[in-house]
């Protein structure tokens, strides 16, 4: 029941995740001045020239766009799965947006020095200064004071961010230049990018892979066990200052492309999906960099198709997608995988509520099948079913068609039901854990006798040939082999108040 | 440090003259945040033995353990393993944290988990090889999980788990083990195992030290036990050492003196 409640408490939040974000993509910038493209967001169908050279990668902007930005992806999907098994994901957020001020500040010092601002190794270089300035405060008031490690990065990303935005203010009103192309940092810009900025994307991706390859084994075992690494002479400081290195620099080169809000997206949903998928951490981060390539792909070429869409916008659109997929639809960590299972475990366990019954009243009648029985039994009447649990008599009708289809039971003219060969078996080996661990509660638990029969209906579908084993061995059960053993308590018991606990 | 107000207990008796103990700890001190939470523990722990850590929560076990292997800073006070600084007798120390300590949904499998016991062996860089996959095996094989070696570690039960730990400090090959806790929350099946395992370990000449805090089984488990709250209630033989009137100063008498001046080194530093 808990679980279904959370599961639609994620379910609303993505889905107002999903509205915002899409609205952080339409909704107009409330940055002064902003021009161009930050502000006009009307988006028009594209033409058949654009899909044809946006598709057939027919002019070399557009090649060169779409493979800058895959590799960003990638390689920001390659380094977010291990900040997400680090639990450090925010800290790329507080390190993007403390970038801001930095990119203000270089613009506004090289023009004075009568350089060009707009050049992007100056920009970037202002941006990592001003990012590891972010990162050593969080690092400073986290370690000086007690305020803890969120509140540190919300302080820093806010105040940075915040004081990136009155710089740019500033940048504005000043005489020597507009910032036009300063606020592309914000939300993204791919259209922009020129050779230099590829190539510089592309050094960047391959020394993140060449670091994430041979410090593979080093950072997995920082990630999972930092204690145990630190006892093993690992040197933690050093090995998380080089993550954090490799988020900066991915955050660095994907400011153009991605912008600097979104960015952390492109760090924790490609690896969040990866999660679903496997439980191998190399496969994982192979995984995690495929979805963050395919992401900043489509994004970037959708953003090409509409160039009033901000390219980081749709770049994590389509990266929550992946996500949303992944998160419904991924084997065995997913959540519908999850629910098939759950679902097949509730119907087991009322097939054996009924199974149960039916072998009770057997007993009852001196009828009793064995735990090995290759006979059918003899018939109850669906009558004398229905006082043996608080079941309603449809439900307990549903349940016997159930059982039919599974071959469990046979119906003789809706009145009475007898059970098949492997109706007879599963209902005795049913019973007979039942009454095991009944057993078990009452000699060794100190449960009273009145009280077991509810405390065993929720083991006895969970417990396994070795635990029944080991039961049988624990209690003396001679001959265990093939009958079902007594019941420690009197069978006409009316059924206890309403079996709610039978999901384990 | 200030000199503390209570007397050095004796250090173990009957440990042999001459060679370097594996454990030395000298008056060693560990404050949190200015806090003392280990006051002056001076001990030797004899070679070849099975030592329990007992007291109770709060008592600073697992601090002591951290403190040995330079995981929490020192206040004050020396440490040494055979005779050297821990830092060069790193590889002679193997180290079973607390089960807690990590996040088991953690997408590795069992095997991967043991091999981080090699990684000293292995070296920066390099990958986990067939060798080192076959040593960790082997070591999982000692624990009685080997089966389980491809198994993702949250799919393990706790008894499971707590054996991976154990696997991965058998897999560093030490001379000195460091157990934090292994029979919390484990069951029969397991506590057998590592009960076996420990007595394995002693036969072949290892010393080892374990954080304990069942005392129904202190007795049958060790042949040495250190009581500790804060500091040093006695430490040596377990027959000797594990009477009434110890475990009495160990639980019972809560030292307010003690309490009262951490506190107030506390507040002082708040203050300053």
């Amino acid at each position: 029941m808990n679980r279904r409640r959370r599961l639609g408490r994620t379910a609303l939040v993505l889905a107002v995740l999903l509205v915002a974000l899409s609205g952080s993509a339409a909704a107009p910038a409330t940055l002064p001045g902003g021009r161009g493209t930050i502000t006009d967001r009307s988006v028009e169908w594209p033409t058949w020239p654009q899909w044809r050279r946006v598709l057939l990668l027919e002019d070399y902007n557009t090649r060169l766009v779409l493979l800058g930005t895959t590799l960003l992806g990638c390689a920001a999907g390659t380094v977010g799965s291990f900040t997400l098994l680090r639990k450090r994901s925010l800290m790329g957020d507080a390190l993007s947006h403390a970038t801001l001020p930095g990119i203000g500040i270089a613009f506004v010092a090289t023009t004075f020095a009568g350089g060009d601002g707009k050049s992007l190794a100056v920009l970037l270089a202002g941006a990592t200064i001003s990012g590891i300035v972010g990162l050593a405060v969080i690092l400073f008031v986290r370690n000086a004071t007690r305020v803890k490690e969120d509140a540190a990065m919300g302080i820093v990303l806010s105040v940075f961010f915040g004081a990136g935005v009155a710089v740019l203010g500033i940048v504005q009103q000043m005489e020597t230049g507009h910032a036009a192309g300063l606020t592309g940092f914000i939300y993204g810009k791919t259209a922009s990018m020129v050779p230099l900025d590829a190539q510089l994307i592309g050094a960047a991706g391959l020394a993140v892979a060449i670091v994430c390859l041979l410090l593979f084994k080093e950072l997995r075992l920082l990630c999972f066990d930092e204690t145990f690494g630190a006892s093993r002479g690992y040197p933690v400081i050093v090995l998380d200052v080089v993550l954090m290195g490799l988020v900066m620099a991915v955050t660095i080169i994907g400011l153009q492309a991605v912008g600097l809000i979104l960015m952390i997206a492109l760090l924790v949903v490609p690896a969040c999906a990866a999660r679903f998928w496997t439980e191998r951490m190399s496969v994982m981060t192979i995984a995690s960099a495929a979805i963050g390539a395919v992401s900043a792909l489509l994004g970037a070429s959708l953003s090409a198709l509409a160039p009033n869409l901000p390219s980081g916008a749709m770049i994590v659109l389509v990266a929550t997608c992946v996500f949303l997929v992944s998160m419904f639809f991924a084997p065995s960590r997913g959540l519908v995988a999850r629910a098939v299972r759950r679902r097949r475990l509730e119907s087991k366990v009322h097939r054996q509520h009924l199974l149960r019954a039916i072998y009770e009243r057997l007993e009852t009648a001196g009828n009793a099948p064995l735990r090995d029985d290759s006979r059918a039994s003899a018939p109850v009447a669906i009558e004398d079913l229905a006082p043996m649990r608080s079941w309603s008599r449809r439900q307990l009708e549903k349940q016997i068609q159930q059982g039919e289809r599974q071959g469990l039971l046979r119906t003789e003219e809706g009145r009475t039901v007898l059970l098949t060969p492997a109706g007879c078996r599963e209902a005795a080996g049913t019973a007979h854990r039942h009454r095991l661990w009944e057993l078990f509660l009452i000699r060794y638990a100190d449960v009273a006798p009145a009280q077991v029969d509810r405390d065993a209906d929720a083991i006895e579908h969970v417990l396994d040939a070795q635990m029944v084993a080991e039961l049988e061995a624990l209690l003396r059960q001679q001959d265990a082999s093939r009958a079902v053993v007594a019941s420690p308590h009197a069978l006409d018991r009316p059924a206890g108040p309403a079996h709610g606990s039978t999901t384990p | 440090m200030a000199v503390s107000p209570i007397a050095s207990p004796q250090p173990f008796a009957d440990a042999p003259a001459g060679a370097a103990p594996p454990l030395s700890i000298y008056d060693l001190t560990v404050a949190y945040h200015n806090r003392p939470v280990l006051w002056d523990i001076s001990v030797d722990v004899p070679a070849g033995q099975l030592v329990g850590i007992v007291g109770p929560n709060g008592a600073g076990k697992s601090t002591l353990i951290k403190a040995v292997m330079d995981l929490v800073p020192r206040a004050a006070g020396r440490v040494q393993i055979f005779g050297k600084p821990y830092k060069q007798n790193r590889h002679r120390v193997g180290y079973v944290p607390q089960r807690e300590s990590v996040d088991w949904d953690f997408p590795v499998n069992a095997l991967d988990v043991v091999a981080m016991g090699l990684y000293g062996k292995i070296g920066w860089c390099l990958p986990v090889r067939r060798k080192h996959r076959r040593a960790a095996l082997a070591a999982l094989e000692r624990v009685g999980i080997a089966d389980l070696a491809q198994r993702q570690i949250s799919h393990l039960s706790g008894g499971q788990q707590q054996r991976t730990f154990l696997a991965r400090a058998l897999a560093q090959d030490a001379d000195l083990y460091l157990m934090d806790e292994p029979f919390a929350a484990v069951d029969a099946a397991t506590e057998r195992v590592i009960v076996d395992l420990l007595q394995e370990l002693k036969r072949a000449g290892k010393t080892i030290l374990v954080v304990h805090h069942d005392l129904q089984t202190v007795v049958d488990y060790f042949d040495h036990v250190i009581l500790l709250n804060m500091r040093i209630v006695a430490a040596g033989a377990t027959r000797e050492t594990f009477t009434k009137d110890n475990l009495q100063k160990t639980y019972g008498g809560k030292l307010t003196l003690l309490d009262q001046a951490a506190e107030a080194m506390r507040q002082a530093e708040r203050a300053s």
